[in-house]
């Protein structure tokens, strides 16, 4: 592989780009490998990279049915953030936020990760007592944040309405290191990574059944014939529920839709991002200008990947509400995704009934964030058959054991 | 130079002149022009700057899809970037600036970036920029930001100057479009009787036909149109809506229109956008068709335009564009644009074709009136830099050598048509390419399902792919007669119009022009004007394999501007076919999005900003409240006096003062939010067995008790007293926040588990207005208002009664959220402020002080009694606040319980509720944890508890707290540290929750 | 957007006035289950890409709760029915077997 720098982006401009390779191979699958991932999102490519990466596990499939990164992982609204409440999800997403620091170095492509900051209002006492908690937890869990007056607030994004007439701002809770990053490259810096590990990305491939033996995963059938493995791991937001099925169990999860927005691009004017949860809207503005919303998830079970306009209509309501100024920018395009939500609203990463065979959904409306930090914890549960400290929490028999991860008290419906 | 001629301009009213400025400098038009009209009737070729390269733009096209000519419109509180010049109508007084570009248009910085475009090719950014590592927040972003981004910042401080609102629509046949095919399918529709909706994006009617000189039923076509309108427009069963876009078709049948009210004449009364909100059986797309333009080297310079264009400048507008204008095509529409502007006295010094071999009709009608046609050739470059000055001819197939050049100021370019299908694709209908036209259009036998299951919308006209009028118009008579059938209505017999069908030679698809273009032309071939996305780059991204039409959208940006990919879409695709060796088909189109174009944030929102942003309840008592300095606290849809503030006083002050008024004399509240539902039926008792952990049957009617409700996963959901009316009636109050939730709850059960239980449910929440009477004097204050006995004997702690009070009918409750001596008085809400206003009067010799929610959380937590929302947080059962007490023993089941029995419920370690008090009386922070020793696996500090309440209790003068904490009811006295947020700690003691008259003596007097 | 005919009170409701309830004809389990049947009750579900049963309360409206047949993959609905049964009625069941042949029944 071809290092990325400024030198090669100078050298090929004076020999009009002929010099650039693939990003990454196309290979035709192999009958076997030791580990086989569905799904070539962002999680799924990032658990192939720290497997290969951490554990030296590189006889790697990962199957996608689309094209790469064309689910969630290129439809989310970019924002990263580890300001959660619970330890558990305090350790994953941070753990995510930092390797999403160096991530542009360490896979050699410019991830744009814009550490800009990230603002929750705090629109009510009550959600400002929520937020005053998270900050108190976040400061021993090694994540930093401060909850900060509505004067800083106003400083910090001067196009927030402080004095709304229902709900005025209180305050907020700011991760300085929080901000946003390119989605369609994190999964593209993880697929060329990948790549250049040998481990085989092989796209329009569609896994139809789950081969099983005895109790234990054999292997795939898919679009492109079968394929054997020793361990399968299922990383497919919004379609969960149809590979479990496949493979003998139940998921305590629910697929709905999820939309987001963006306006036309003007000139630079919020330079954070900002997240509204009482009145269900968050917006930031991405470096080509435009501004970024998003808001809460339909009810429903769907898989259209189209939503229900009047969540478009409450979320931008809520946002004019809090940016007067963007009454007379105009919406751009809106489209919606699949995510998966579970019982707690927190993800699993679990062991399942099917020995060898392996989750990891139900991000819920926050799984771009935590990207790195899934792969990181779910290569560690398939390399060993067991989960580290990051997944430990996240395993399926919680439900059983009513031992739930609930960030609703701080998170809102907004990620 | 463009100039505005005499005898053309259709819409254009020449006795009403009208100025306007652009870019601070002042300019005439007339009443019917466009922006873009305007411009170009001014000679203003060079009207903005693209968004990487800050390359010159002018005016492309005359629609909606124009991706170049945003300007940014107004001033003040009516400022609008991005806004299409070619959509927007002229009106006195207009002011726009161009946009992204410093310092002025005509000289911008930025357009060094087109110098150094061959090394800031396609994805550059991904490749670069990435040390060090602080630069790119620090360094690269910023300036990339601000050399991207397009319209200028509205003004944060003021507020949008216009108002808009929302419509709700039915109709049977929706139409979409007004040319000929829209109108014929709402005349088809609407005569059979049918409710028909027709919304026209522009001011005018029939799309594009009069401008092509197309006869129906042998007259010109604006004869038929005129008359279309005129029978529409008298049938009761039909809407029609000019300059309003049918932005979006979603499931069901759901569309939206976007009506532009008073964008075109700012002195209209009223909301400025109207977006109304259509369910329809059938939509009928009629949306048209656009031209594509054609790729060759420089055919971004402004006066490079579609054929199309340059025609509808020149009838609609009475603009010609150039003195001398080649016409650059693939087929045989284009020679339309040679004709008209030769009979209008312009100059057409060539027709370039790249077709080898063209004898079609339109063509020896070009050649006739003198103009070359150059068969097989194509255009090697275009000279000019913020202006077209001539071109190079070079032969089609050839690698681009210039074998002559001709001089010219204008070129109107055509690479055929491309149907508008966005809106049969929104909701899921399916394209087929057609290759004779090389273009995507709607497949019929694939459309969007409704929730019938079967196909709701159909296209007509150009939007099916039918481009010349008498298919059309055919094509749209059987779009609105089937939609007719579709809702079980009869069509009629009539048969559509007919016009001329002209024999044309077929278009030979064209996606670079010469088809061997070197590399040097290719990097000079626009794609995406607006975002700056050339042949090359869209190679290059197949190259690296970016081979997903997807990736290569996403990777150079093609499409993503604001039109949408509305000029570049195809021929983006068609180039990243040939780069990847697939048909087109294959490669497949990214998906269609609402909305059609940009609709403003303003119209989705509404008439909801402001005061009516949400709907408030108000209390009978709100306005007293606000005439007695209530400082609001939003509780859901209600807003509370968080206390009432005297002139002077902080918030705090004035909570202290509530507080310690009610403990020694009278307090006053208005309970009226607290949820009251109303059970009744002979299993309520049994119902409500079910629904609290305690025991609600063996309540005796007159009593009241308090309860606890959870979900059926264990955690703590509500709380509130319950007081039994009768035998078979309960009322049950609920927290402000919970009547709703809590309603629902009940209904959920009765409805779908237990629906043969004979209970039915009311909440009454908002009949009811609910004064609470609270303090040592509270009795005497009801005793001199006269009426039911309020005596200790006759109205015991915990019971409730019915009768006259101050003549009154009234039930009053002897229950205590404060611990108090306290009443809560419950009248229909019609008579509360008369009430209240009496108790007020009453109460003014006992010093009677109203207190809001702060002051009630205080007293509340004095006597450790818990908070729904603080003490629980969706996470926290009964017993880990000590209300064992409340939960039957007895009861085989109720919600919640078979969840409390699995292995984390029944852990001893989990945290349980505590006082807490500081050693020197402070106030422990809001939130605080309590530390453990040592950290768990994930390097996080162990902790053993939480502040779950915290205040300064006026009562006790001092800080006193509520907590969960590990084994925290067998820990009394031992003191923990609280971690603060600056990394300090707080040392708290454990002790009973209850800090106020723990036997309970005072409420009980 | 959703229309649901409300079974109840006969009005095509938009989704606006309808409250969705998640997956139909769930058994509850009570004190006397299995941690293994309670998980079950409580959180698994079918969650299927096809043909779904679901639960939808007329809020803004009737106020009654009634079962929905309707498919996930295109949001065609099959019908509506009464919330106070164990199981879809055989009419419907029979109605979804003609339009899609592969349905394999609710459970």
């Amino acid at each position: 592989m071809k290092r990325y720098s400024a030198f090669a982006v100078f050298r090929e401009g004076l020999r009009y780009q002929a010099g650039w390779e693939r990003a990454w191979r196309s290979p035709d699958p192999k009958p076997a490998y030791d580990v086989v991932i569905v799904g070539a999102g962002g999680h799924g490519l990032a658990t192939a990279y720290y497997l290969g990466r951490n554990f030296g596990i590189t006889n790697v499939a990962v199957l996608e049915k689309g094209w790469l990164g064309g689910g969630n992982t290129g439809r989310n609204t970019t924002i990263i953030r580890s300001n959660y409440l619970q330890d558990p999800s305090a350790a994953i997403y941070e753990k995510a936020r930092s390797l999403y620091e160096t991530m542009s170095q360490d896979l050699n492509m410019n991830v744009m990760f814009s550490p800009r900051g990230v603002m929750m209002l705090a629109q009510t006492e009550h959600e400002k007592r929520g937020y005053l908690r998270t900050a108190h937890a976040n400061a021993y869990q090694g994540v930093k944040t401060e909850f900060i007056t509505p004067d800083r607030v106003r400083k910090l994004c001067p196009i927030i309405n402080i004095d709304g007439p229902r709900y005025p701002v209180l305050g907020a809770l700011w991760q300085e290191r929080g901000g946003t990053a390119r989605h369609d490259a994190v999964a593209w810096a993880y697929a060329r990574a990948c790549s250049n590990m040998g481990i085989d990305i092989i796209q329009q491939c569609e896994v139809t059944a789950v081969r099983r033996e005895n109790g234990r995963v054999r292997g795939v059938e898919t679009s492109k014939g079968t394929i054997d493995c020793a361990k399968l791991a299922l990383i497919v937001a919004g379609h969960s529920g149809v590979l479990a099925e496949m493979a003998g169990f139940r998921l305590p999860i629910e697929s709905v839709a999820l939309q987001a927005l963006v306006s036309e691009p003007i000139k630079p004017c919020m330079d954070v991002v900002v997240m509204a949860n009482t009145v269900h809207g968050y917006m930031s503005q991405s470096d080509k200008g435009e501004m970024v919303i998003g808001g809460g998830a339909d009810g429903f079970n769907n898989y259209t990947q189209r939503g229900s306009f009047h969540h478009i209509e409450e979320t931008v309501r809520a946002l004019v509400e809090t940016f007067p100024m963007i009454s007379r920018l105009k919406m751009l395009r809106q489209w919606g995704g699949i995510v998966d939500m579970t019982g707690d609203r927190s993800p699993i990463l679990s062991k399942t009934p099917l020995t060898g065979c392996y989750v990891n959904c139900g991000w819920g409306t926050g799984g771009f964030k935590s990207i790195p930090g899934s792969g990181w914890a779910m290569a560690e549960l398939v390399a060993n058959d067991a989960p580290g400290p990051l997944a430990a929490a996240f395993g399926l028999e919680r439900f059983r054991e009513g031992r739930f991860i609930d960030e609703s008290v701080a998170a809102g419906v907004a990620h | 130079m463009s100039t505005r001629i005499p005898n053309k301009g259709r819409f254009l009213n020449r006795a009403a002149p009208v100025s306007f400025s652009f870019n601070g400098r002042t300019y005439g038009g007339y009443q019917g022009d466009t922006l873009a009209s305007a411009l170009l009737a001014n000679d203003l070729m060079l009207v903005g700057r693209s968004f990487k390269y800050h390359r010159p733009r002018g005016i492309v096209a005359s629609g909606a899809e124009e991706p170049n000519a945003l300007v940014n419109l107004g001033q003040g509180a009516r400022f609008e970037p991005n806004q299409r010049t070619t959509t927007t109508e002229l009106f006195e007084g207009l002011t726009a600036r161009s946009q992204n570009h410093w310092p002025s248009l005509e000289f911008d910085v930025g357009a060094v970036n087109g110098l150094f475009s061959r090394f800031f090719s396609a994805g550059f950014y991904y490749k670069t920029f990435m040390f060090p590592r602080w630069a790119w927040k620090h360094l690269f972003e910023p300036v990339i930001r601000q050399s991207a981004g397009l319209g200028q910042v509205p003004d944060p401080d003021l507020k949008d100057a216009d108002t808009y609102e929302h419509f709700h629509a039915f109709c049977d046949v929706l139409v979409i479009g007004g040319g000929v095919a829209g109108l014929q399918s709402a005349l088809a529709a609407g005569e059979a009787g049918a409710r028909v909706i027709l919304l026209e994006q522009t001011a005018h009617w029939g799309g594009r036909a009069p401008v092509d000189g197309v006869e129906i039923n042998g007259k010109p076509a604006e004869i038929w149109i005129n008359n279309a309108v005129e029978c529409l427009e008298n049938m009761a069963n039909v809407t029609i809506v000019r300059r309003c876009m049918g932005a979006g078709v979603y499931d069901h049948g759901y569309a939206l229109g976007y009506e532009r009210l008073s964008d075109h004449d700012p002195t209209v009364k009223g909301p400025r956008h109207r977006l109304w909100r259509i369910r329809a059986a059938q939509i009928i797309a009629a949306t048209g068709a656009i031209e594509r333009p054609l790729a060759f080297a420089g055919n971004d310079i402004p006066g490079v335009m579609l054929a199309s264009a340059v025609r509808d400048y020149l009838e609609n507008w009475g603009v010609m564009v150039g003195q001398r204008t080649v016409i650059v095509t693939n087929n045989d529409d284009a020679y339309r644009t040679a004709l008209a502007l030769k009979r209008a006295g312009g100059a057409v010094p060539a027709v370039l074709d790249a077709r080898n071999h063209v004898t079609s009709p339109l063509a020896e009608e070009v050649r006739a009136l003198g103009i070359p046609v150059l068969e097989g050739r194509a255009i090697a470059r275009v000279k000019g830099g913020k202006r077209v000055r001539g071109v190079g001819v070079c032969l089609q197939n050839s690698a681009g050598a210039a074998q002559e050049e001709i001089k010219c100021d204008c070129i109107a370019m055509s690479g055929g048509w491309s149907p508008v299908v966005h809106l049969w694709s929104h909701c899921g209908g399916k394209l087929l390419w057609d290759a004779a036209q090389s273009c995507f259009r709607p497949d019929p036998s694939r459309p969007p399902l409704g929730a019938d299951g079967k196909g709701f919308v159909k296209t007509a006209g150009a939007a099916s792919g039918e481009f010349d009028t008498n298919s059309t118009l055919q094509d749209a008579d059987k779009a609105g007669k089937n939609a007719v059938k579709e809702v079980g209505i009869t069509p009629t017999g009539k048969s559509a119009p007919k016009a001329p069908q002209p024999e044309q030679a077929p278009l030979q698809p064209v996606w670079i022009m010469p088809d061997k273009a070197t590399v040097d032309l290719r990097m000079k071939m626009w794609l995406d004007y607006q975002n700056d996305v050339k042949v090359t780059d869209v190679q290059l991204a197949a190259k690296e394999g970016y081979e997903s039409v997807e990736h290569t959208k996403r990777y150079t940006t093609l499409g993503m501007a604001t039109d949408q990919g509305k000029l570049s879409n195809i021929n983006g695709l068609a180039v990243l076919s040939d780069a990847l060796g697939r048909p087109v088909p294959q490669v497949g189109t990214t998906t269609f999005r609402p909305p059609y174009t940009p609709i403003s944030f303003g119209a989705i929102a509404g008439e909801a900003r402001g005061d009516i942003f949400q709907p408030l309840k108000t209390t009978p008592m709100q306005v007293w409240h606000e005439e007695n300095g209530a400082d609001w606290e939003p509780v859901g849809q209600w807003r509370r006096p968080y206390c009432y503030r005297r002139s002077g006083e902080t918030r705090d002050l004035a909570v202290i003062r509530e507080v310690k008024a009610t403990r020694s004399g009278i307090g006053l509240l208005d309970a009226s939010t607290l949820g009251k539902i109303m059970v009744r039926g002979p299993d309520a008792g049994r119902f409500l067995d079910m629904l609290y952990t305690n025991m609600m049957s063996s309540l005796k009617p007159g009593r009241c008790r308090y309860g606890l409700m959870c979900s059926e996963n264990g955690f703590l959901m509500d709380d509130g007293v319950v007081a039994r009316l009768d035998e078979t009636t309960f009322l049950c109050h609920t927290t402000t926040g919970g009547a709703d939730r809590i309603h629902a709850h009940m209904e959920e059960w009765l409805q779908t588990e237990w629906w043969d239980w004979q209970v039915y449910t009311a909440n009454l929440t908002e009949q009811f207005a609910q004064i609470g009477v609270v303090g040592p004097k509270a009795r005497a204050v009801l005793e001199k208002l006269g009426g039911l006995d309020v005596g200790r004997d006759a109205l015991p702690f915990m019971a409730w009664r019915e009768g006259v009070l101050a003549g009154f009918d009234v039930r009053l409750y002897r229950i205590s959220f404060s611990g108090e001596l306290s009443y809560e008085i419950a009248v229909p809400a019609g008579q509360g402020r008369a009430l209240w206003d009496l108790i007020w009067d009453a109460g003014q010799e006992f010093g009677i002080t109203p207190y809001g929610t702060e002051a009630l959380h205080v007293m509340r937590a004095e006597k450790g009694f818990i908070m729904i929302g603080d003490e629980t947080d969706g996470t926290v059962i009964p017993q880990d606040l000590g209300l064992n007490w409340a939960i039957s023993r007895k009861k085989p089941d109720y919600i919640g319980k078979r969840a409390q029995q699995r292995s984390f419920m029944q852990n001893p370690a989990r945290w349980k509720l505590v006082g807490l008090e500081t050693p020197d009386g402070s106030v422990l922070p809001d939130g605080a944890y309590a530390l453990a020793e040592g950290t768990n696996e994930n390097g996080q500090r162990a902790m053993q508890g939480r502040v779950t309440s915290t205040y300064y209790s006026p009562t006790l003068g001092r800080g006193i707290a509520l907590g969960l904490v590990l084994h925290g009811p067998d820990r009394m006295g031992e003191e923990l540290e609280f971690g603060l947020l600056d990394q300090s700690t707080r040392i708290a003691r454990i002790v009973d929750p209850v800090f106020y008259d723990k036997d309970g003596e005072k409420q009980n007097v | 957007m959703l229309i649901l005919e409300c079974p109840y009170c006969g009005v095509k409701a938009d989704e606006t006035e309808l409250h969705p309830g998640g997956e139909a004809h769930l058994k509850r389990f009570g004190p006397e289950s299995s941690d293994e049947e309670f998980e079950a009750y409580l959180f698994e579900r079918k969650n299927r890409k096809g043909v779904h049963f679901e639960r939808w309360r007329h809020v803004y409206g009737c106020g009654k709760w009634f079962h929905a047949a309707r498919a996930t993959d295109t949001l065609e609905v099959f019908g509506t029915y009464s919330a106070q049964t164990n199981a879809p009625p055989d009419d419907l069941i029979k109605k979804i077997k003609q339009k899609r042949p592969d349905f394999g029944g609710y459970e």
